[in-house]
């Protein structure tokens, strides 16, 4: 077939590639870039210090807390509730499915808000809260809930559809064979999900680290105590102290493109293992 | 199972309960007052208006993106492709800082708008701009795999048959991409009606004039005034729920689309 049947003209594409990259340099590159030129507008000694300030490493320590208590949670959720959504028939399975995309449909303000409603003065279990000499707003168990309550989705998300596009007859005929549960999941689930598991994880760590909104209102802003590296960099700011706001930022911004190239890099052991699959008959 | 059912009550949706408990109790004239103040309403038409306008222009600079990550071969694509993923990463107060940055009257792109007479940073633009960047990578990200599966074949049958390559592209590859087009384009718009972090810093917060709906309940609850708070958050909670409702139905168009082929 000719390829004028597929392809436009050389002027409307390389129109079309110039406005593409345009926006996405305008919108992408030119934030990422200035981020790092800001945050070294004072040279390398300065932007060494913000990072070795004791706050900034406090606000490390607990960002870095709050992300290993919250991923592995989630992670243990997501395998039990994607396992529960594909391999079972129950009923009420869709509102499920839906309710645990709540949290990316709720704004974060709200999610941080109801921990506020919930365990706050006023709040519902306020009273039994503090009674039990429990504090749970303002202080950092509040932090690690509203994260456990905004990346709840990304592990089961990633693996839900994965599960059941996989279905039950592998797991089954493990079962006949007289594998235990435990043995199943390791030796036959674990295995055609371990990319999307990892990829979910991906995920949900960068949000971790990276939540602003629900943290925001549930931190109370204390300096050095419910203070993480988001947080950090908007006190900095208001503070007028830029650079400093931008080299803690560039923390940030540089685990965003960690994550960006570890999420390339499963995307890309994920497709080459599929091509691997359904070249070679005798694999499976 | 138990274990999931038991986990989501804990986590989802005992938290989300206690919102309707506590604006139950300003009783329905008490919260009729506080969700149409005219500040308030003020702050859902920027909200609203600026999430819409940036759903937009995600609409078109997110189809032309992906068309030319999809179809077109170019040195930097594959980073391009990547690239398109950082607003997800990127923690959204860094995004704030920076865009606000950025766009100041004396940032990079803010001094010479300046000086076209263009005020961006403090500015509903601003706002706009800020929603614009987080909703980027929902339209891609959306219309790719669509657009991916397509079948060539379909335009070359349609070539042979006398279309040109624009009727091709209009009438032939356009509605099959519709659905997942203005899925992504919903979820664009949904994401940005709740943004708070990338916004707050790029939009002056002030009262009738810059103050997005997110920032109105944090100032409320930072007044202690819970009730207030409560309220105009069950309305945003609701204008959620209607969008992931319409999304879910979205998809499940697209779906049945793709199958019918």
């Amino acid at each position: 077939m000719s390829t004028r049947a597929t392809r436009e003209p050389a002027g409307v594409r390389l129109t079309l590639i110039a406005t593409a990259l345009a926006f996405l340099g305008l919108f992408l590159v030119v934030p990422l870039v200035s981020v790092f030129a800001q945050a070294l507008e004072k040279g390398w000694a300065a932007y060494l210090d913000a990072l070795r300030e004791p706050m900034a490493l406090s606000a490390l320590k607990l960002t870095l807390l709050t992300a290993a208590i919250a991923v592995p949670l989630n992670l243990v959720f997501g395998v039990a509730a994607a396992w529960a959504i594909a391999k079972f028939d129950f009923p009420g399975k869709n509102a499920l499915v839906t309710l645990i995309d709540l949290p990316f449909g709720v704004s974060p303000v709200i999610s941080g808000m109801v921990f506020i409603l919930l365990f706050g003065r006023q709040g519902l279990l306020g009273p039994w809260a503090e009674a039990h000499g429990l504090k749970l707003v303002f202080s950092v168990p509040g932090l690690v809930l509203a994260t456990l309550f905004v990346t709840f989705p990304f592990v089961a998300r990633e693996l839900i559809p994965l599960m059941q596009s996989a279905g039950t007859e592998e797991e089954e005929a493990a079962r006949v064979l007289g594998a235990s549960g435990f043995q199943i999941f390791r030796r036959v689930t674990l295995p055609s999900i371990k990319w999307g598991l990892l990829y979910g994880v991906i995920l949900c760590n960068a949000r971790a680290m990276g939540e602003f909104g629900a943290v925001s209102v549930v931190s109370g802003h204390i300096r050095g105590k419910t203070n993480t590296l988001p947080l950090h960099v908007e006190i900095l700011y208001n503070e007028y102290n830029f650079q400093a706001a931008f080299a803690v930022a560039s923390l940030l911004a540089f685990l965003a493109l960690v994550t960006l190239v570890a999420k390339s890099a499963v995307e890309w052991r994920a497709a080459a293992e599929r091509t691997a699959h359904a070249e070679d008959p005798r694999v499976d | 199972m138990g274990f999931t059912l038991l986990y989501l009550a804990l986590v989802i949706l005992f938290p989300l309960s206690t919102l309707f408990w506590k604006s139950a109790a300003l009783g329905p004239s008490g919260f009729w007052q506080a969700v149409s103040a005219p500040r308030v309403v003020a702050s859902y038409k920027l909200t609203f208006g600026a999430s819409l306008v940036a759903a937009a222009i995600n609409g078109v600079f997110g189809l032309i993106v992906t068309w030319v990550l999809v179809r077109y071969r170019f040195p930097g694509r594959r980073l391009m492709d990547a690239l398109v993923d950082f607003p997800f990463a990127l923690p959204t107060a860094v995004a704030g800082i920076t865009l606000t940055t950025l766009y100041a009257p004396n940032g990079w792109l803010g001094a010479p708008l300046e000086r076209l007479g263009i005020k961006v940073a403090f500015t509903p633009l601003g706002i706009t701009l800020a929603l614009t960047f987080i909703g980027l990578p929902f339209v891609v990200r959306t219309l790719q795999p669509v657009l991916e599966g397509l079948d060539p074949e379909v335009e070359e049958a349609a070539f042979s048959l006398g279309a040109s390559r624009l009727q091709t592209i209009a009438r032939v590859v356009m509605p099959a991409l519709v659905p997942a087009w203005i899925t992504g384009i919903a979820l664009a718009f949904a994401r940005a009606l709740g943004e708070y972090g990338s916004v707050v810093f790029i939009a002056g917060n002030m009262p009738m004039k810059t103050e997005i709906t997110p920032l109105l309940i944090v100032t409320k609850l930072e007044q202690y005034d819970y009730a207030g708070a409560t309220a105009i958050a069950a309305v945003t909670l609701l204008a959620s729920f209607v969008m992931l409702l319409s999304i879910n139905r979205l998809q499940a168009w697209s779906a049945r689309l793709g199958s019918a082929e």
